[in-house]
């Protein structure tokens, strides 16, 4: 009964101070998928800085990097966002796949290291989040495991998720295929490296704050 | 302390059913699984994760990456019944049965990174296993 007041509560003080409050906007996805490169388009677009860097090396990012306020102007409408770029989910992480990149082996078990670190980090952030993007590879098969946790755990948080179908600059990008893995949730095809299709990314991202 | 992984000598499934690991909680469940992939088994277990169950999965699969020497992590797969070219009363069915006792007619396989990576490069090995 407790449970069901505090609820009711949340949604109705919710409900008025909607407007007001500045979203925690999560990305999640597995490693080199373009979160980064994502986060970073919309901040260098709306603050002039970025929020991280990115490489062809995965876990690339292994802390989770938070850029406290972004102001996004569309279409005579202003959201403000608190933005939170997460390190990549895998449920492996081999030092070995890092050598091929010519990583040295000391600078590679750092990597692996530090890498599961991110992965724990990005798990326990799950749950501060107002409305979460899922950046997948749209050149990958959406099928993975991970995909679905991640996916499966938003879900079970009742958290909004948008999914970014990323890279389409990429002949073998399928934005359909993604569409068709999650087709409970509105699915929408960019490449962060380029900017392609940004126009409705925002329109996708303006539309996923509404359910926040 | 570094524990050391055994090495890959065979392949040992472990079949966990569905009773087994019911009235276990989360952190139970998860120790028992990474108990048997630590031994190098391949664990198949009767029924799904909840999607909670499988971030914990993961988030403890990648504390024992930093602390046990050889271990990569884990590979993880849900085998699920098709039930799309099932009739509405069978999909009904399997809906209700799914809340009452949970996705039990799921399969979970779970195994070492380093083991399913050596059977994904030489298939063959896996079927002189069995045959």
């Amino acid at each position: 009964m407790l449970k069901i007041i505090k609820e009711f509560s949340r949604r109705i003080w919710g409900s008025i101070f909607k407007k007001r409050k500045k979203l925690e906007l999560g990305f999640y996805g597995p490693p080199n998928a373009g979160k980064t490169s994502l986060a970073n388009r919309i901040c260098k677009d709306w603050t002039g800085e970025e929020i991280g860097s990115v490489s062809g090396i995965p876990h690339e990012t292994r802390n989770v990097q938070v850029k406290e306020e972004v102001k996004i102007k569309y279409k005579g409408k202003e959201l403000v966002f608190k933005m939170v770029d997460t390190p990549g989910i895998a449920t492996r992480i081999d030092y070995e796949e890092f050598l091929k990149f010519g990583m040295k082996m000391a600078k590679a078990k750092k990597r692996a290291k530090e890498a599961t670190q991110g992965v724990i980090e990005a798990i326990q952030w799950l749950d501060d989040m107002d409305a979460v993007i899922v950046v997948l590879d749209a050149t990958m098969n959406p099928f993975s495991q991970v995909n679905i946790t991640i996916i499966g755990n938003l879900v079970a948080r009742k958290i909004p998720v948008l999914i970014v179908a990323n890279k389409i600059d990429l002949k073998k990008a399928d934005v359909k295929k993604i569409e068709g893995a999650f087709p409970e949730y509105e699915t929408v095809g960019i490449s962060a490296k380029d900017g392609l299709n940004m126009d409705e990314f925002y329109e996708s991202l303006f539309r996923l704050s509404r359910k926040a | 302390m570094m524990k050391k992984a055994g090495k890959i000598k065979g392949l040992s499934l472990q079949v966990i059913p569905y009773s087994e690991v019911s009235e276990l909680t989360i952190a139970q469940r998860v120790k028992k699984i990474l108990h048997l992939v630590l031994g190098n088994k391949i664990v198949i277990l009767h029924g799904r994760l909840r999607p909670e169950e499988e971030a914990r999965l993961i988030e403890d699969t990648m504390a024992m990456v930093d602390h046990i020497k050889n271990f990569k992590g884990i590979e993880l797969a849900v085998i699920e019944p098709d039930l799309k070219s099932e009739s509405v009363f069978v999909r009904w069915k399997h809906g209700v049965a799914k809340r009452l006792v949970g996705d039990n007619a799921a399969l979970t396989v779970i195994g070492p990174a380093t083991l399913i990576k050596e059977i994904k490069r030489d298939p063959k090995k896996l079927e002189l296993m069995l045959s």
